[in-house]
């Protein structure tokens, strides 16, 4: 427990390092996919193509698109390109940081999709099936039959339980064949992608390497910076809340004493204090008053200074600062902090 | 149990994660259903297409509904929209900024339903296994056109004893399915799109009033809890003082009646005052009595001069 306690707080220490286990899962839910995923061949000539390339790389072009979707980097990539340049400069250095970072993070479940897909076989056994070389793989003795016969026999050669065409070529013979070469295709693409992968990170220090420590300082600053903005937004609202409920239970009371025109209540010292936390409202006339303005006439986002210590033990208490600059209508006031 | 301990926390930190992560457990609860789901299509001529499409459809409304009704926000929308003006105006920019984050998250389990359905394949064999045109298929070529329905209706069972090793019946199920998983990537392909441009080209386009709109629904979500609290904790100090005023009035008419002689020992004061004079079964059972024949007015007012 406390390994995968540490594990979780190191990959949500950074953008990057949670970016990094998202892409983790989303491998193992694209292996997760493939074999959870029917394959079903068509068999006819004009759609095995169609269908096994289809299946070869519609889902990678998905998961890739899904990599950038599920990255919060990219409404901020996109937000720092578009803002406004203000006071503080833009670097592009930047930009084309977080783009490749979240490019290289995006690739790594369709390759791991591809790879597992040439590995198995079945997408290019399909696709492929009607392109057997004949001359080499047929046997010799086949009768002759018309190009769109031969073409309909080998489109079945996927499905073994439909495959009529054994005097033409062996099943066995063309399934193993198309596997072999798809493996083969399989095997060099994972070795690509791994040598590219090493080359990148071997070779990118001798470039640039301070340039490249300076992009990803300030792209992380960013990050970071929204991150705390957001938080202290939230914090805010919160402060902002409490105090104008309590303001609005304040305005209640002091309307229901300024109606009801009562001699102020002589009550011992111990009960002032019960009366602020009651909030002024003793009764179930009162309480349903306040419930029906606080739904009927919400109050204005407009919060008073706090007002000066009274008699009466209403003295706000810690209230925040409210802002200096407020404009005097009783209209909703948004305060922007951009 | 720590484990999920510790994510719950992480999904609870604010009311985004919690509608992210309920959005998440539909999904996932959609694809559940559907492998626990026993598809049966009754493989007759008028049923098969209504079963079917009725098997895609009717569960992705049910799922919709369950993801509005589930997410908070939905209610705090709603109030926001229907309240009064009042002292407050209303700014529209948060009602379509609510409105269209809720939508979002409801649309993720019905769309998962239907992409889950399409790619397995089994409900558009169903439906449309009448609907093939018998002539592209050879077992189905010579046979009258009540009884080619009438197969062209059984597809989709592989039991039935006329048609378990027919080749012609595997050659329309093969078809039909990779039409239907064909439709399913499609579409997947095309949310994955739309999704990966909303979320490119949006902070192009009125950025600075997203920001504000999500501030203020994220203000108005905190304060309607806070009031919720607020008038919690109220209840509770109006009810322990009601409960007190009741306790004190039972005392009094008890003595009242009860014509007993004043004590005289001074150190059962502080015990006695927990028991509130109360003090046998008989005086018990009158309070318990009075209590649910006679409870107490909701009105602490005089409470206070005591």
């Amino acid at each position: 427990m406390d390994k995968f306690r540490m594990i979780f707080q190191f990959f949500q220490s950074n953008q990057e390092s949670f970016m990094n286990g998202i892409c983790g899962i989303m491998a193992l839910a694209s292996t997760q996919m493939y074999s959870a995923f029917d394959f079903n061949c068509p068999c006819l000539p004009q759609y095995n193509l169609a269908y096994g390339l289809g299946i070869l790389l519609v889902p990678p072009f998905i998961l890739f698109l899904l990599g950038f979707v599920l990255n919060n980097n990219i409404s901020m990539l996109a937000e720092e390109w578009r803002r406004p340049r203000g006071r503080r400069g833009k670097d592009a250095a930047v930009l084309r940081y977080m783009c490749c970072s979240m490019a290289q993070r995006a690739m790594i479940a369709p390759v791991v999709w591809l790879s597992v897909t040439l590995l198995d076989g079945k997408c290019i056994t399909c696709a492929f099936c009607t392109s057997v070389p004949l001359e080499s793989l047929g046997n010799t003795s086949h009768p002759r039959l018309s190009q769109g016969e031969v073409q309909r026999v080998l489109a079945r050669i996927p499905c073994k339980e439909i495959y009529n065409g054994q005097q033409l070529i062996a099943n066995e013979v063309a399934v193993r064949y198309l596997r072999c070469i798809s493996q083969a295709l399989g095997w060099c693409f994972v070795l690509l992608m791994t040598t590219l992968a090493f080359l990148v990170r071997l070779l990118r220090p001798c470039f640039s390497q301070a340039a490249f420590l300076k992009s990803r300082y300030w792209s992380h600053y960013i990050d970071i910076e929204r991150k705390l903005f957001d938080e202290t937004c939230a914090e805010h609202a919160r402060s902002f809340a409490k105090v104008c409920i309590q303001q609005f239970f304040e305005g209640m009371s002091t309307d229901l004493e300024a109606a009801r025109c009562h001699l102020p209540r002589k009550g011992p010292a111990d009960a002032g204090e019960a009366a602020e936390k009651l909030l002024g409202i003793t009764d179930q006339g009162t309480m349903n008053m306040a419930l029906k303005s606080w739904h009927r006439c919400k109050p204005p986002l407009h919060l008073h200074p706090p007002a000066p210590p009274t008699g009466n033990g209403w003295a706000g208490e810690g209230q925040p600062p409210t802002h200096p600059s407020a404009p005097q209508k009783e209209t909703a006031a948004y305060y922007s902090w951009v | 149990m720590d484990r999920f301990r510790m994510i719950f926390q992480y999904f609870q930190s604010n009311s985004e994660s919690v509608m992210n992560g309920i959005c998440g457990l539909l999904a996932l609860a959609s694809v559940k259903m559907y492998t626990s789901l026993d598809f049966s299509c009754p493989c007759l001529p008028q049923y098969n297409m209504a079963y079917g499409l009725g098997v895609m459809f009717v569960p992705p409304i049910i799922l919709f509904l369950c993801g509005l009704i589930l997410n908070r926000q939905a209610l705090v929308m709603l109030e926001e929209w229907k309240r009064p003006a009042g002292h407050r105006k209303k700014d529209p920019a948060v009602i379509r900024y609510l409105c269209s984050s809720i939508l979002q998250r409801a649309m993720v389990a019905p769309v998962v339903w239907i992409v889950v359905t399409l790619l397995d394949g089994k409900c558009l064999i169903c439906a449309f296994s009448g609907s093939m045109d018998p002539q592209k298929f050879v077992g189905f070529a010579n046979v009258s056109a009540e009884q080619v329905q009438q197969l062209l209706a059984k597809v989709p069972c592989k039991d039935d004893e006329l048609m378990s090793n027919s080749a012609s019946r595997k050659a329309v199920s093969r078809y039909l399915r990779c039409w239907s998983q064909a439709l399913g990537w499609s579409i997947l392909l095309i949310l994955i799109i739309a999704a990966f441009l909303a979320r490119w080209l949006r902070p192009c386009f009125n950025q600075a009033t997203l920001l504000q709109a999500r501030h203020w629904s994220n203000y108005i979500d905190i304060e309607q809890k806070i009031f919720e609290e607020t008038c919690c904790e109220h209840s509770r100090l109006f009810a322990h003082k009601c409960i007190l005023h009741f306790f004190e009035s039972m005392q009094q008419e008890i003595k009242l009646h009860s014509f007993s002689l004043p004590r005289e020992g001074e150190g059962d004061e502080g015990r006695e005052g927990l028991l509130q004079g109360i003090t046998d079964q008989d005086q018990v059972n009158k309070l318990l009595k009075t209590w649910y024949y006679e409870k107490p007015p909701l009105d602490v007012s005089q409470a206070h001069q005591r």
